[in-house]
């Protein structure tokens, strides 16, 4: 079995997740920018973390033959912090690094109005840039939210076929199907989207732009529910192609519209001289 | 040292890259945005005629070089400051060819203050020889500790010293008490500052 998750947020998660998500299959993942937990209070801040998403985070996922894309844009949370702002005026670097295959997390948070001017800008960007963009779908007032990245989408005159919305669910799911738009579900380890309830949205609503990841970041969530969501697939009967659609060629398709994605296998040696150097608690 | 001139004829100004460079040389803004884009337009594959080197490393130095002199200093810096692992690579490597003085040593310090093997081995060209001895002394310890080969690090015979030796040394009393032991290159090396 082969896995991309498509959206996964490393840098909270160790090295021992690294070796667990191999063993289940993952090959590949793309990290998105997003916020830490504490918010960041200044533009530094965030070029640091960006650095980390296209240097140290994919040479650390090499060590354990996975390979590491990254999303770059400023988030809908931080969006709202004026201190933050000027990160707008940094992207532009960042989007044409070989590893970000994507403008994102986009999108709403609190549906602000400095939101709505930081999802449009951003928008814009993944056009000049000519890259895919993921849009993060709130997690309060979700319907209302979705509806409206839509119309931010449609607004935008991006290209349906190259935007996510993420983190849908039950309710949000049928607002997005006839877009054109892919579809993204995020699989927790409580109540917000189980394998269970994945595979049965699958059935309902077919196989074609569909996304499914783990979202694992810092709090709580499991790198493995894609694997998971794969088995519970199997179970329910679908066949180890659909599930390679699903987890490896639906993901490879959204994201190759970059032209950047680069999913070949890691080179034995290409990143480290075979050093080791995290297994070995670093110097 | 591999020269720029070595560098110009294996990797020739042709196609995307002579445009690039055309631009630069006009309009030096212009490498903020094709610096990055370097590998994926002209590839990425180690150069057989200049050893060590791969071909989007040596079309960077190729564009850094084509900078207004003046400029290469200030544009090198933000280019490893904004550069993912690839691009700061190539401007550590690219750093002797260029006309910049002692200007890059802080970038050389940034590398090998980091825990990737890639950019502490790009620190150890060429240029490291403005580097102080005890930096270069801890930065050769530190290749070998993350398990760099010492070949990449240039002028090591000539520079290594009784002090390197002692502390060579004390990393192999820790190893060898731990049950393990130095890579070859470094046993050897040890060998040759002991004059056995
Ligand atoms: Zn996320």
């Amino acid at each position: 079995m082969r896995i991309l998750d498509p959206h996964i947020h490393m840098t909270s998660r160790t090295t021992d997740d690294y070796e667990r998500m191999a063993a289940a299959g993952v090959r590949a993942v793309v990290e998105p920018a997003f916020w830490l937990g504490q918010p960041r209070t200044n533009p530094g801040s965030f070029t640091d973390y960006f650095d980390s998403l296209v240097g140290w985070e994919p040479f650390r996922a090499s060590q354990f033959g996975i390979r590491h894309h990254a999303t770059i844009a400023l988030n809908p949370k931080e969006a709202n912090d004026p201190r933050c702002r000027e990160v707008l005026g940094l992207l532009p670097r960042y989007l044409e690094k070989d590893g970000v295959v994507a403008v994102g997390e986009v999108g709403y948070d609190s549906m602000t109005p400095e939101e709505d001017e930081v999802f449009a800008a951003q928008l814009a960007l993944a056009i000049e840039h000519e890259l895919p963009a993921l849009v993060h779908t709130p997690h309060r007032d979700k319907a209302r939210g979705t509806r409206r990245s839509l119309a931010v989408v449609a607004e935008s005159g991006i290209d349906p076929g190259r935007v996510v919305l993420d983190h849908l669910n039950e309710v949000t799911v049928g607002l997005v199907r006839d877009t054109g738009c892919w579809l993204g579900f995020s699989i927790y380890p409580d109540t917000k989207m189980s394998p269970p309830r994945m595979v049965r949205i699958l059935q309902q609503y077919g196989l074609e732009r569909m996304l499914v990841n783990s979202a694992a970041d810092w709090g709580r969530s499991d790198p493995l529910l894609t694997r998971a969501t794969a088995d519970a697939m199997l179970e329910a009967g679908f066949t180890e192609d659909d599930v390679d659609r699903v987890m490896w060629r639906n993901p490879v398709e959204f994201y190759g519209q970059s032209g950047r994605l680069d999913v070949s296998a890691v080179a034995e040696t290409g990143a480290t001289f075979a050093g080791n150097s995290i297994q070995r608690g670093g110097s | 040292m591999t020269t720029l001139d070595e560098l110009r004829a294996v990797v020739p100004a042709q196609g995307w890259l002579g445009e690039a460079l055309e631009r630069v040389a006009a309009d030096p803004a212009a490498i903020g945005r094709l610096f990055p884009a370097v590998g994926r337009r002209c590839g990425r594959a180690p150069l057989p005629d200049a050893p060590g080197w791969s071909t989007d490393e040596a079309a960077r130095a190729l564009l850094l070089a084509a900078l207004p002199a003046e400029r290469v200093a200030a544009e090198a810096e933000t280019l490893y400051r904004y550069g993912d692992a690839a691009e700061k690579r190539a401007v550590l490597k690219a750093l002797p060819l260029l006309p910049v003085g002692d200007a890059g040593v802080p970038l050389l310090r940034d590398a090998i203050r980091t825990n990737d093997p890639r950019l502490v081995a790009a620190a150890l060209g060429p240029y490291a020889r403005r580097l102080d001895d005890a930096a270069w002394r801890q930065a050769v310890l530190k290749c070998v500790f993350m398990g760099v080969p010492l070949a990449v690090v240039d002028h090591l015979d000539e520079r290594a010293d009784a002090e390197l030796a002692t502390m060579l040394a004390g990393l192999l009393e820790e190893r060898r008490a731990a049950g393990r032991d130095l890579a070859p290159d470094v046993l050897a090396l040890l060998d040759r500052l002991k004059g056995v």
